[in-house]
């Protein structure tokens, strides 16, 4: 990027009509793909100058539980309806799960998902960072779900959404293929960088269940019809277009597997996988396929 | 601003969690609970009995739904109070009517100023939890030691002077608790807490202490005064809730099942208003109705839990 530019010169405008055509496998019109954020949260990590990592003193009780949640309760009951029908998880990974509660992240394995980073802990922020502590979270990120999964991850969700200027050099640096750090788009485009590539692929701020419910406080079945909708439009557009469109579902097993709204949620997976025009893949696959498609 | 070096050290990076507090176990391959009489779903019904001076204390911290105006803040005081004089009865009718037994987290202070609604509550059958002295009695680790075993032991003699119970059970303020709490709440002689939320069964702390999970997420507080839903999107989360657990319970294809819990958090002046309570009263006839349902105080589905542990 271009530090301290008004525009930091991450991707050159592009207007949405008449968009080059791109067919996902099979004639589909609108990939989607579906990612859970598997994270671990500290109770008691180092506050550092830029971001309080709790509101409370610590122990933070419910900021802390409610997120532990994920890892006693949730996961499998998020997972088993992803599998249910059919959608595969591209991971968002605090990567220090594979060491904390690596059942977690195997299970994950089991299910054929992939992994990429969303930075060792959550409670870690990358602001102010210097080169050579970012170096050290990426290469600890690489080794360490290498190690978990036998996967090189090739994506990046920063930490608690937390960057520095130089972050997506660094990942094009080290042969990452995508960043899901950019909601400018509902396409798989490139991200300029220093050298090399990388793509941005659609990850969701809107349709993300933390905003769903934390943010715009929906119920379960308000969160699921938006999913529905969401997913309708863009695989119409795409139909419409031929220019195929991407749909990302992130999640966070607290949340969504709730009891009071993973019953909803299966209802929009169950809507959205039976639709024809559906390519159900993997992050990777789907920056993949765009790729050769350039 | 730069970071520390060590800002990408982790000391607490292992196997397990990064505290003492309790033992990291998935709910899901535990050995199944059973809940009396065959019942798969217990449902707990947890009112909350809060009396908010209209002094209020931001040490440690201002509880939720403290007063927000410029002293004298008339309308949050008698805002709160309502739920006390009014909503609150409504709520014992309605339990009473539908055959419910629930669990009251009772501030001492409302012990102490209204021996008539406490005479109530207990002559119902209901639980009695202790909850603080008042709603100025918030705790954090920054609350000193002495001054957090002094509010704690505070708490349970004035709430047992004035109500004749001793609780077993103990709710913080806004579920906040220092580094210290759940060790002077053993010592105290406390069977349990329901303050840390990561859980759907009651489960143990390394300290002897129960923890039996009180979803804030199924709070009346969360889904009508923060989320502002109407009471009937609120009833169809409870009913949402139940379907699913009770389907969760036969097994699915990843956990054999076992029993399943249900916490519903109550606020008197939040869900007992004329325009509100006919919801709770339509969802405790539907529940109390339900085959699989074990509608139980906190302490009765402890110690259900403790005797097939």
């Amino acid at each position: 990027m271009r530090e301290n530019a008004p525009d930091p010169g991450l991707y050159d405008y592009q207007a949405y009509r008449d968009r080059p055509k791109l067919q996902w496998p099979g004639g589909k019109t609108c990939a989607v793909w579906v990612a859970p954020n598997l994270e671990y949260y500290e109770i008691n990590p180092p506050v550092g100058p830029h971001r309080k990592p709790w509101p409370k003193a610590h122990p933070d009780v419910v900021g802390y539980s409610y997120r532990d949640h994920s890892n006693r309760v949730s996961h499998w009951r998020m997972a088993d309806v992803m599998s249910r029908y059919g959608f595969p998880g591209s991971v968002s990974l605090s990567v220090a799960l594979c060491d904390h509660h690596p059942e977690v992240v195997a299970d994950g394995v089991k299910r054929g998902w992939e992994f990429f980073s969303h930075g060792i802990y959550n409670t870690r922020y990358s602001y102010g960072m210097d080169e050579a502590q970012e170096r050290h979270i990426i290469e600890d990120s690489i080794e360490t779900v290498e190690r978990a999964t036998g996967q090189r991850i090739r994506g990046w969700l920063a930490p608690a959404l937390t960057h520095t200027p130089r972050t997506l050099d660094l990942l094009a640096e080290y042969d990452f293929a995508y960043t899901c750090d950019l909601y400018h788009d509902d396409q798989v485009l490139d991200v300029k960088v220093a050298s090399g590539q990388l793509a941005s692929i659609p990850y969701s701020l809107e349709v993300n269940d933390h905003y769903g419910f934390n943010v715009y406080g929906m119920s379960g079945r308000e969160y699921a019809d938006c999913l529905i909708q969401q997913f309708d439009r863009l695989a119409q557009e795409g139909e419409r277009t031929g220019a195929g469109t991407v749909m990302c579902i992130p999640l966070h097993a607290y949340l969504i597997g709730q009891p009071h709204r993973i019953g909803p949620f299966e209802e929009a997976l169950r809507h959205i996988a039976a639709d024809p025009r559906c390519w159900k893949a993997r992050a990777g696959e789907i920056v993949d396929h765009w790729r050769a498609a350039q | 601003m730069t970071l520390p070096e060590d800002y990408t050290t982790y000391p607490h990076r292992a196997e397990g969690y990064d505290h003492q507090f309790y033992e990291w176990s998935k709910m899901h391959t535990r050995a199944p609970a059973s809940w009396p009489d065959g019942k798969s779903v217990a449902v707990w019904f947890c009112v909350s009995l809060e009396w908010f001076p209209i002094t209020p204390e931001d040490k440690p911290f201002r509880a939720p739904g403290h007063m927000v105006t410029p002293y004298p803040d008339y309308r949050h005081y008698t805002v709160r109070d309502y739920g006390n004089r009014v909503g609150v009865w409504r709520m014992l009718d309605a339990f009473k009517s539908a055959g419910v037994k629930a669990s009251f987290a009772t501030n001492a202070a409302v012990a102490e100023r209204y021996p008539e609604l406490i005479e109530a509550v207990l002559a119902d059958g209901h639980e009695i939890i202790a909850h603080s002295t008042d709603m100025n009695g918030t705790i954090t680790s920054d609350l000193p030691e002495d001054e957090e075993r002094a509010l704690i032991a505070d708490s349970l003699s004035r709430l047992e002077a004035a109500s004749g119970v001793k609780p077993k059970g103990w709710h913080s303020i806004a579920r906040s608790q220092s580094w210290r709490t759940a060790d002077i709440l053993a010592e105290r002689g406390l069977a349990y807490t329901c303050d840390w939320v990561n859980d759907e069964l009651p489960y143990r702390f390394q300290n002897g202490l129960v923890n039996l999970p009180l979803n804030t997420e199924l709070s009346d507080r969360m889904i009508v005064a923060t989320q502002q839903h109407s009471t009937q999107g609120w009833a169809q989360m409870m009913r949402d809730s139940f379907d699913w657990l009770a389907a969760e319970a036969k097994g699915t294809d990843y956990t054999q099942g076992g029993g399943r819990m249900l916490p519903i958090q109550l606020t008197p002046y939040i869900m007992g208003l004329p325009y509100r309570i006919g919801a709770l009263e339509e969802l405790l006839e539907d529940f109390a109705k339900r085959e699989e349902a074990w509608i139980a105080p906190g302490a009765d589905i402890v110690a259900e839990w403790e005797t097939q542990q």
